[in-house]
């Protein structure tokens, strides 16, 4: 299974010359095995995939967590919907009143984005998922809400040998911080349990952190904490904070490494990375 | 065991910051969390206990009405909750193996989750004298 960060930036795109390293482009990751293909968020590191060109593939799964901007708006700039020959299907959290279909019109349509959803030329299919376990290919795909304001999934994806997790968006230290170490008490535990690869929220630093709960984000530490507890065997943080630059982020990563002498490595999610599982 | 649902979870916080007693039940009643005002009630520590099934929780005080009848299982609000996963209120007394009675009004509610599910029940606990 090969795993593509096309864009690790959390809340809003960043085009500081400080952040070129880790990038700017907000949360897009596409996870390839053979013949299968998934593009997980659509966020502004969507833009850049150009499919058409690169492969040859005509079918394309969208799996997103939630329907916050910076998880969707490089929908707009993807150029599989606007070509009548590709047929895409969207994955996204259902919610208790409003449709998928609706949820998304929101952005894609005016006064927002010139075109409407119900007007891209690609065949679109949209799935609405919960508490779901389902197939794409040879991928088995089981997603579960996490703690996120809003209606917010995780996944976790098992190819033929190996098994990637990804929850960019999650607070699992949101109130009770002593129920961390009981696992059946952690938002998001079974999504991770054992993976190869997760790729977690860390978006603060423990301090920051102190000023922004219930925003839906972790701290790095909490993150380390979680996939430890989770028993991981690689760890990537992302969702960077937009003001965090590659000089900082170095710096903090630099130090967590001195502090925690762990079973399985870490490092910061940077757009351009590939990571081949085995 | 899998992890609870995240309804369940943030139940659970919430509890842990209130000041007014709260259980915290799964679908079959059984005591999942009970925060530290309820520790009153029940006359242990969740940190001591953890979970309780429900036989073991449900024994440890006794029901009755206003005129000190005994009051039956299926006649309390969390129970009835259970049942039908509907809210109830009720005022009655309370007394616990240490003795001590003390009127008290509980209200129930179910925790329906995103999904539609029935995920589990919630009681609140108020000392009679507060309202």
């Amino acid at each position: 299974m090969k795993i593509s960060i096309r864009g690790a930036r959390g809340s809003i795109p960043t085009t500081n010359p400080a952040t070129t390293h880790y990038g700017g482009d907000t949360s897009c990751v596409l996870v390839s095995e053979k013949d299968c293909m998934l593009v997980l968020d659509g966020g502004s590191g969507m833009q850049r995939l150009n499919l058409s060109q690169d492969t040859g593939i005509k079918k394309i799964d969208i799996l997103l967590t939630h329907l916050h901007l910076d998880h969707i708006q490089g929908l707009g700039f993807f150029s599989p919907l606007f070509d009548p020959s590709f047929d895409v299907h969207i994955w996204g959290p259902a919610a208790n009143t409003t449709s998928l279909h609706a949820r998304l019109s929101r952005y894609l349509s005016p006064p927002l984005f010139p075109v409407l959803l119900r007007d891209l030329p690609c065949q679109l299919t949209l799935h609405e998922i919960d508490n779901s376990s389902f197939e794409i290919g040879h991928f088995h795909i089981h997603s579960r809400y996490i703690i996120h304001p809003g209606s917010t999934l995780g996944f976790r994806i098992t190819g033929r040998r190996s098994t990637f997790t990804y929850i960019p968006d999650h607070e699992p230290a949101l109130g009770v911080m002593n129920a961390m170490n009981d696992k059946k008490w952690i938002s998001g535990i079974d999504l991770a349990a054992n993976a190869e690869l997760l790729l977690h929220d860390a978006q603060y630093t423990a301090q920051e952190y102190k000023n922004h709960l219930g925003w839906g984000h972790s701290s790095m530490e909490d993150a380390i904490k979680f996939a430890s507890l989770a028993g991981v065997k690689h760890l990537l943080l992302s969702h960077h904070d937009p003001s965090r630059t590659d000089e900082q982020l170095d710096a903090l990563i630099a130090d967590l490494k001195k502090q925690n002498d762990l079973s399985f490595s870490f490092e910061p999610a940077a757009e351009g990375m590939n990571i081949e599982l085995a | 065991m899998p992890a609870y649902e995240i309804e369940i979870i943030l139940s659970r916080q919430l509890a842990d910051c209130l000041s007014m007693p709260v259980f915290l039940t799964d679908t079959t009643g059984n005591l999942i969390f009970y925060n530290e005002p309820a520790e009153e009630i029940l006359g242990t520590r969740f940190a001591e206990s953890g979970e309780m099934k429900v036989e073991a929780w449900s024994t440890m005080f006794q029901q009755q009405d206003e005129e000190g009848n005994l009051l039956q299982p299926e006649e309390l609000p969390l129970v009835r909750t259970l049942r039908d996963q509907y809210p109830y209120h009720k005022t009655f007394c309370i007394r616990s193996l240490k003795g001590r009675a003390e009127k008290i009004s509980v209200t129930s509610y179910p925790i329906i989750g995103r999904t539609g599910k029935f995920l589990g029940a919630v009681a609140i606990f108020w000392s009679a004298k507060d309202l």
